[in-house]
Formats: structure tokens, C-alpha cells, sequence
């Protein structure tokens, strides 16, 4: 008592500040131990579908994490289907509607961005509204509007679709980067001689280059991820790995060794280039908030 | 040698919205000759009109109405690369994937100048803004006054007819925007080149313009040289806008009193009355119990009366800020406040009765109404 009573009467200074930094340490502690707890919870699906994939169809029940691996699953898998069909659509297809998103998004974000109007504002809320619409709403007409136009099990219809689909993300995204750049360096180009287009390439591009590339990693993950489309609108010829990953659940009973083994191929290559591309896809995703 | 002149004749600027219903005028009709090399500033407070003017001078605003020549040639309709202009921009607007290099060099090689050509340019517009060991650095790594340094390089290598200037100094340092102030003026004399320079700081205006354009409200206020401005302000806005401390200005009447004219602040046994004597009386002849402005410059109140133009002020010391060899004193007078700058060393109290005169050979009587000096 006595001493604790010099300790305090002797270094209140010194004291307070150490508690300040203990108190800061703990906190950083707990946000760590949060922020481990929710990927795991959100990591431990893929997890799962990992180690199954490894499993034997039998094993694949047992919730066992030790157990002898085998590429059996695999095998099957690449025997039935042709996977390496459905990965080159899934490259057409993300691609592609990237491609296409943003050569309509940048001329788009780009008069919103440097000439605005009242109704700018306005404008993109609209576009984003149409995000919230439920895609079975519209799903019979464009069925129809597909079959008519003989887009049904096309890459082209696909990719047509996808653009449509992600084009108010392209354009939202694009425009709050091209916000970014000063009005002024554009003008200035302009007084110097460039063109539209060169104004386009030679400046506003390369000033956000980084924006335009998250935003493009961001457009091919949501184009690779699209099943509801995919599904219902291609078959055999068109169809990218989201169908290839359906085709294993429910014709047949569940295997989920197979399905796993085939959910794994599918969100491999995305989930590579994810993990090499993490900073800019983060500051994609955060509309450059987080840097 | 051709003609670098400017020629803005009725200009008008109304915004429209988007169902093109007029909005807002920036720019209401407007007349003003900017003669071959002249260095021509246009000064107003912000809001005034005169960097859409600026801007529809480089072709980045589009006109409403009205045309704008550059050397004896209508350009409305042509774009600011051919229009044979230069600008540099408050914020030097320098393309920061570049170096300095390629940032002054950007201009020529749209143009397809040839490499040697671009490259002694460049190194000549370097050399003469001290910029030619950063030529291989991109602008984040240079200081205000050198990125400024930059973009005034980027316009010159140009070798434009007119040069225009949007604020150039407004993001720089005190002690930077001095600096500049005087490279701008010797660029001008070098160059010999015609320049329109947008500011809203009547001090770079008054230090750097052959002849200064003061607006307001989209308005030409008065276009002078800087001393025809300082003493011969057309309207009550010019004069209070120019000069710093600004001019002195009392709204009262002209009464005919026993011994002549004389100016009466109105309102209260303390208000200020000053007698008019010789010019400035003959002026007021036709304003006689007429509203006036009656204005006079910190200058022109003195501690001593040096011939009989001057006319004491019954006034008291407010407040005193010694500078060493003057003195701007703040004095109660009436019922308001005037500024007097008094030469040499004194020391003022608060409280004294400070012996000032009004010397009325420099005074000037405004319209009250109008706002319109009389002469």
C-alpha cells in the first residue's frame, strides 16, 4: 500500500502515459484476434472445400482432418467434364465484359466527372438503383430477348449481360477516381494541343491507372462469380465455371467430394490472382478510402 | 511581326442548366483592348467574372455571346491549342506521371516538332527558370515555387502570341508569391510577349499590370494604368478596392454653409464636417444637399497643414500601428473610423486628439446614388 502510494505520489507523469500505451497495445490485440476470428469464419468454407476435394467420396462425410489425400476426385472430374472448356469461358466472359463495361464506363464517368450537371447526382444514384432490382424479375424477358436474338448458349450473349450487369459499379467506380484528378491537368492538356482521346490516354489514364486497374480485378471477380445468368442462360457451348460447378449438385445426388473437387478448380485461378493482387483489389473495394 | 493583340468586344457568359434555361451571367457584356505586349491584369473579388473571362480568352469556356480576337482573328470557334495561347493555372496543373522534362516538352511533341528542336526549347526555358537539374524529377518531388517555375516553363517553350494566368501565385508563400511576382514581370519584359493575368490581390495587380481591369458582378469597373487608377478612381468600388489600408470613404451631403461648401457626415452633433475649398468645391457646386460619398487616402491625412488645401480633422487616436518610418493611425472621427498613414517617427496614444488635416487636393466626391466619382 505504502509503496504503491510513493509509486503514484513519486511518477504520476510517467505512469499515465504507460497506461495510455498498454491500454492502445490490448485494443490492437482484440481487433487483431476479431479480425483472425471473422476470416476464419469466412476463410473456413473454402477451407472445407479444400480439404474434401482431397478426400475419397466415402471419406468425404467424416468431418476427419488427418486423413489419406487422393487426386481420385480430381480425376473423375477432369474425365467427365471438360473443364478446360468452361475455364476458357469464364476467361471470355470476365474479360470480355470488363472490356466492353469499360469502354462504355470511361467516356460515361469521364463527362460526369469533368462536366456535371444538376443531374449528375442524380444520374448515377439511378444507375446504382438498378443494382437492387431482383435479377428473376427480368429473367423471363431477357429469355426471350436472348432466344429471339439467338444469344441463348453464346459468349457473346454472356458477356453482353455481364456488362450490362456490372456497368453501374464500372461507371460509379471510374467516376470517384477520375474525381480525383484536378480539373486544371486536363485543361492544360487541352491549351498543350491533346485531343479528346489523347487526353483520355495520355492523361486522365495513366493518373488513374490504379483506380481503373481495381476496378477492373473487381468487375472480373463479380463476372467470374455470376452463377444466376450463367445458368439459366447458357447450356453446353457457352457455359463458364459457375455451370460446371452446378452440374455436379443436383442431377445426380450429392457428391460432395466431385463437388468440391470441382468448386476448387473453378475459384482457383480467381483466388490466386485475388491473392496477388490484394492491395489494389482492397482500395477497389473501398473506393480508394483505405490505402 | 504579328499582331498579339486581344480584342474582346460585348462578351457574355450565362450559365444555363441542363434544360438550358439561363442560370447565372458571369459576364455581362463586356468591351476591353489588350494591346500588343501589353501586360494587362484583371483584378475583382472572387466571383466578379474574371476567370471565366480568362477562361473564354483560352477557349475552355464556351461564349455566350460577343466575340474574342486574337491578333485581328475571331476565335470563338476555335480550340486553345490553335488559338496561339499559353496558360498556366493556379493550381500549375503539371501532369504528375511526367517529368519536368516531358511536362514541358508535352506541347511540342502533340504539335510533331522534331526532337532537337523540343529538346533546345525545353533546355532554354529551363535554363532561364533555373530548372535544368530537375528535368529528370516528376513534380511531387519540387516545391510550390518550382512546380509554379514548371508550368511557367511548359507555357513559354509554347511561344504562344498571348500568355494567360489564372491566379498563379494564389497557392504559394508569401514570401514565394513575391519571388514570382518579379519572374513574371521579367519574364514579361524578356518574352515581350502580350499577358493577361487573373488575380484577386490588388497589390500583385497594382505591382505587375501595364494597365489593371478592375470587375465586379461581371462588370468592368474601370480599366487604367495602375496610377491613374490609384488617383483617379472612376466609381466607389475601384476606390475602395484599390490601394491598402483602403480609401477612406464618409457618406453625408454637400451643404451650403456661411463660409462656403461643405461636406456633412449627417447624423449627430459629433458627425464630421469638412469644408470644400477650390476644385473639389466647384465639383460639388451641382450636389449641393445631394447624398455623396466623400473619400480620401490614408496618404493624404497629414499632421501638418502645408498650404490651405489642407483642412483640420477634429478627431482622437483609436489605435496606432508604428511601422518606424510611418504610422497608420486609426482615428475616431465623427461618429466612424479613418485611417491615416502618417510619415516619420511619432508616437500616438489612445485617446489624444490627434492633429490630423485632409489635404483636399487629393479628396473625391462619389455620387451616392450612382456610386460614380464627380468630376
Amino acid at each position: 500500500m505504502s509503496s504503491h502510494s510513493f509509486w503514484y505520489a513519486s511518477s504520476p507523469t510517467i505512469s499515465k502515459p504507460l497506461a495510455n500505451v498498454e491500454d492502445s497495445r490490448l485494443k490492437t490485440w482484440l481487433i487483431g484476434i476479431a479480425g483472425w476470428l471473422i476470416a476464419l469464419i469466412v476463410f473456413f468454407p473454402i477451407f472445407w472445400i479444400a480439404i474434401t476435394a482431397f478426400k475419397t467420396e466415402q471419406g468425404a462425410y467424416s468431418p476427419d482432418l488427418i486423413f489419406k489425400p487422393t487426386l481420385e476426385s480430381f480425376r473423375e472430374v477432369f474425365a467427365r467434364s471438360n473443364y478446360k472448356a468452361y475455364l476458357l469461358n469464364s476467361i471470355y466472359v470476365s474479360l470480355g465484359s470488363t472490356l466492353l463495361c469499360f469502354l462504355i464506363a470511361i467516356p460515361a464517368a469521364y463527362r460526369m466527372a469533368f462536366f456535371p450537371t444538376p443531374k449528375t447526382a442524380g444520374t448515377l444514384v439511378w444507375m446504382m438503383s438498378t443494382k437492387m432490382m431482383p435479377a428473376v424479375g427480368v429473367l423471363l424477358p431477357v429469355y426471350l430477348l436472348f432466344r429471339t436474338a439467338g444469344l441463348l448458349d453464346s459468349v457473346w450473349g454472356l458477356i453482353f449481360i455481364y456488362t450490362l450487369l456490372n456497368l453501374p459499379i464500372a461507371v460509379w467506380m471510374t467516376f470517384t477516381y477520375f474525381c480525383e484528378v484536378p480539373g486544371a491537368i486536363l485543361e492544360a492538356a487541352r491549351v498543350d494541343g491533346a485531343s479528346l482521346m489523347g487526353e483520355l490516354r495520355d492523361v486522365l489514364a495513366p493518373m488513374s491507372l490504379p483506380g481503373i486497374s481495381s476496378t477492373a480485378l473487381l468487375l472480373i471477380i463479380l463476372s467470374w462469380n455470376e452463377a444466376f445468368w450463367s445458368i439459366n442462360l447458357t447450356s453446353a457451348k457457352a457455359a463458364p465455371l459457375t455451370v460446371f460447378i452446378a452440374s455436379y449438385s443436383s442431377p445426380e445426388g450429392l457428391f460432395w467430394a466431385k463437388l468440391s473437387a470441382a468448386s476448387l478448380l473453378a475459384v482457383a485461378p480467381i483466388m490466386v490472382m485475388g491473392w496477388l493482387s490484394q492491395k489494389q483489389l482492397v482500395s477497389g473495394l473501398t473506393f480508394g478510402a483505405v490505402k | 511581326m504579328d499582331n498579339r493583340s486581344v480584342k474582346i468586344k460585348n462578351l457574355v457568359k450565362t450559365y444555363v442548366d441542363d434544360r438550358g434555361r439561363p442560370t447565372f451571367t458571369a459576364v455581362k457584356d463586356i468591351n476591353l483592348e489588350i494591346n500588343d505586349g501589353e501586360f494587362m491584369v484583371l483584378v475583382g473579388p472572387s466571383g466578379c467574372g474574371k476567370s471565366t473571362t480568362l477562361r473564354m480568352v483560352a477557349g475552355l469556356e464556351k461564349i455566350t455571346s460577343g466575340t474574342i480576337e486574337i491578333g485581328d482573328k475571331v476565335v470563338n470557334q476555335v480550340k486553345p491549342k490553335d488559338r496561339g495561347i499559353a496558360m498556366v493555372f493556379q493550381n500549375y496543373a503539371l501532369y504528375p506521371h511526367m517529368t519536368i522534362y516531358n511536362n514541358m516538352a508535352f506541347g511540342l511533341k502533340l504539335a510533331k516538332k522534331d526532337k532537337g528542336f523540343i529538346q533546345n526549347s525545353v533546355s532554354r526555358a529551363a535554363k532561364a527558370l533555373g530548372l535544368e537539374k530537375m528535368l529528370d524529377r516528376k513534380p511531387q518531388a519540387l516545391s510550390g515555387g518550382q512546380r509554379q517555375r514548371v508550368a511557367l516553363g511548359r507555357a513559354i517553350v509554347r511561344e504562344p502570341k498571348v500568355f494567360l494566368f489564372d491566379e498563379p501565385l494564389s497557392n504559394l508563400d508569401a514570401k514565394m508569391r513575391v519571388q514570382m511576382r518579379a519572374e513574371i514581370s521579367r519574364l514579361h519584359e524578356q518574352l515581350d510577349a502580350t499577358m493577361i493575368y487573373v488575380t484577386h490581390d490588388q497589390i500583385e495587380a497594382m505591382t505587375m499590370g501595364d494597365r489593371i481591369c478592375v470587375m465586379r458582378d461581371g462588370l468592368i469597373m474601370q480599366t487604367a494604368d495602375p496610377l491613374t487608377l490609384y488617383r483617379q478612381p472612376a466609381n466607389v468600388f475601384v476606390a475602395s478596392f484599390i490601394g491598402s489600408p483602403p480609401m477612406n470613404l464618409l457618406r453625408g451631403t454637400v451643404q451650403r454653409g456661411d463660409g462656403g461648401l461643405v461636406f456633412n457626415e449627417g447624423a449627430g452633433p459629433n458627425s464630421v464636417k469638412i469644408p470644400l475649398r477650390g476644385e473639389i468645391a466647384t465639383r460639388a457646386e451641382r450636389y449641393v444637399d445631394k447624398p455623396v460619398y466623400f473619400g480620401i487616402r490614408p496618404e493624404h491625412l497629414s499632421n501638418e497643414a502645408m498650404d490651405q488645401m489642407h483642412v483640420p480633422l477634429n478627431s482622437t487616436v483609436d489605435i496606432a500601428e508604428p511601422m518606424g518610418s510611418e504610422s497608420l493611425v486609426y482615428l475616431q472621427a465623427g461618429n466612424g473610423n479613418m485611417i491615416a498613414r502618417i510619415s516619420g517617427e511619432h508616437i500616438f496614444r489612445h485617446g489624444d486628439t490627434a492633429n490630423v488635416y485632409l489635404n483636399l487636393s487629393k479628396a473625391h466626391l462619389f455620387d451616392a446614388e450612382t456610386e460614380e466619382v464627380i468630376r
